[in-house]
């Protein structure tokens, strides 16, 4: 259990992870779809909730629910410091110096916004250059393009080999004195290629470049420490680690976040306002104008106690072992590909299957009770580097199995039966 | 399979999208149309020419799922010979079906073999896939150049 008081770090050993005891806890997994148990493996999309986060909300909205930071009455200030406790949680999980650098935002998507809009505003000129990579979500390709068209800048993209990995030797290519921010995925939601985001930050830092992160897919699969990365910004969302929709966090290092004006103006954001001048409040409520998801935020300390009580090193042996099952499983079926076979990879198989298009896949194995994705996973420029339209996409959690990736594989074949 | 996917997936359907016809590119057609599903990242070439508002010939390219290609490969062979106007009431019928509106047992006599899409209205993300050629069908048969999106 994570202690907001002492902050002591507790790991779990590896005897206590059993699968069939955390399935229990994820309600969902009892569904049965067209009649078959559910099979999730549409982790990267959204993961499900465990009980424990659900009454968390629950609990929140039936025992506390109020307005938080400026009432003075009990309520206001049980669920002050239950949304503050989230904060110190999330804190704790990524290892953060401080907790004023954690910025509750909705999502990954809203934090690299966050970022785009009130860090390169304020720093990006013209001629400038941002670099960022051929295996980005759109939420991270988007809000810079905006940026760079606004300030008349470049996007610069560094170039992937056809494993799905980054080559490193054209990022430093890349690196000149025009370069002013370097934005990269940490965990690639299509290809699963974990990222050498740790040498992309030491290079970037010689030359005093600030780089981001977007840990989406990271922060479930990895144990990340911003201290120990020394990266500048983090962005992820509450969802993709077992918690609710909506909610996410942006991490800063200190002096940059000071240095950035507000991204949206409101209330919480202020210290003092008058119609001549507004003095702005200090971090990390600066960038929380407006009340807050109060039950999300609560749900994703929850989510992360969750997590952090299973031991994220747990997390990460299971999923490492599914991961290498299916991979042993699927490459004995004739006319399938894997799409990202990076030697660095967590959680994501995709792959296409020759004559059939992903789609069609998709809903015969929806029949069997599988839930995967096909499609091209919001990076549509990956898929034009593959030269593929789509994948099929199978993403492991916690609580999936090796019985259910056999699902996943019977499916498979029955799908290539029906097509081929 | 399920009766359900069975409706989807009937077998006229898996024929045409193992060897579907008319997929090929009509050189200098006098009608041409691109379409887009950004969805499932479908793409479709709709080529046609048109001789006294009479489809005299038409054909496709472009890839997409087996819905989308049957799709097309049936439009393609219903439409050869029809009138402007013919074509644009098939167009009608066939989104009324897919789309549930002519009920679960619709009356096929206009619809011909089309009427093999029917299954398709108990899958709402796939109305698209279905759909896809025909939009871009009539796009080219109004000599419309821009790229028709189903999004």
């Amino acid at each position: 259990m994570i202690n907001t008081e002492t902050e002591t770090a507790v790991t779990v050993s590896k005897k206590y992870f059993d699968v069939n005891k955390i399935r229990e806890d994820f309600p969902i997994l009892r569904k049965k779809v067209h009649n078959k148990n559910l099979v999730y493996l549409d982790n990267a999309a959204t993961t499900q909730k465990p009980e424990f986060v659900i009454n968390k909300i629950n609990e929140y909205y039936t025992t506390m629910n109020s307005n938080i930071h400026r009432g003075v009455h009990a309520l206001s200030q049980t669920a002050t410091e239950a949304y503050e406790r989230a904060r110190i949680q999330i804190k704790q999980f990524i290892n953060a110096l401080g907790k004023n650098q954690i910025i509750f935002t909705r999502g990954t998507t809203e934090a690299i916004n966050l970022v785009a809009s009130s860090y390169g505003r304020a720093n990006i000129k013209e001629g400038d250059e941002i670099i960022i990579s051929h295996m980005e979500h759109h939420s991270n390709i988007v809000p810079w393009q905006l940026l760079c068209k606004e300030k008349n800048a470049k996007l610069r993209i560094i170039p992937i080999n056809d494993n799905g990995e980054l080559i490193f030797k054209e990022f430093e290519k890349l690196v000149n004195e025009k370069t002013k921010f370097i934005s990269v995925v940490y965990v690639s939601n299509s290809l699963g290629t974990i990222n050498p985001v740790k040498r992309i930050i030491n290079y970037a830092h010689q030359f005093n470049i600030p780089v981001l992160l977007d840990g989406a897919q990271a922060v479930n699969h990895l144990k990340v420490d911003v201290q120990d990365l020394d990266c500048d910004f983090l962005a992820f969302s509450g969802h993709k680690i077992y918690g609710p929709t909506g909610i996410g966090a942006l991490y800063g290092k200190v002096e940059l976040l000071d240095a950035m004006p507000p991204y949206m103006g409101g209330g919480d954001m202020i210290s003092k306002v008058t119609f001549e001048e507004t003095t702005y409040n200090e971090l990390p409520h600066k960038f929380e104008a407006g009340t807050p998801d109060i039950a999300g935020a609560i749900g994703l300390g929850a989510a992360i106690e969750y997590v952090s009580n299973i031991g994220i090193e747990n997390i990460i042996e299971h999923e490492t072992s599914l991961l290498e099952y299916s991979t042993k499983q699927v490459s004995e079926i004739p006319g399938l590909k894997i799409i990202g076979d990076a030697k660095e990879k967590a959680g994501v198989l995709s792959f296409v299957l020759e004559n059939i298009h992903p789609h069609d896949i998709g809903t015969l194995l929806d029949f069997e009770g599988v839930a995967i994705r096909t499609g091209h996973h919001c990076t549509q420029p990956l898929m034009q580097r593959f030269n593929i339209p789509a994948t099929s996409r199978a993403s492991f959690a916690m609580y999936n199995t090796k019985e259910e990736i056999d699902v996943l594989v019977n499916g498979l074949k029955k799908t290539i039966k029906v097509f081929g | 399979m399920d009766s359900e996917l069975k409706e989807l997936y009937q077998q006229v359907i898996l024929d045409h999208n193992k060897s579907p016809k008319n997929f090929r590119v009509i050189e200098n057609a006098t009608r041409h149309a691109e379409g887009y599903n950004p969805l499932c990242g479908d793409r479709i070439d709709v080529y046609m020419n048109i001789t006294d508002g009479v489809v005299d010939d038409i054909s496709f390219k472009g890839e997409g799922c087996a819905i989308s290609k049957a799709s097309a490969s049936l439009m393609t062979s219903v439409l050869k010979g029809k009138r402007k106007e013919e074509a644009e009431k098939l167009f009608e019928k066939f989104h009324d079906l897919v789309t549930g509106k002519l009920g679960e047992k619709p009356d096929t006599d206009e619809l011909g073999k089309l009427a093999v899409f029917a299954g398709v209205q108990e899958f709402p993300v796939r109305v698209k896939c279905a759909s896809l050629a025909w939009h871009t069908m009539i796009n080219a048969l109004n000599n419309k150049t821009v790229k028709v999106t189903t999004e």
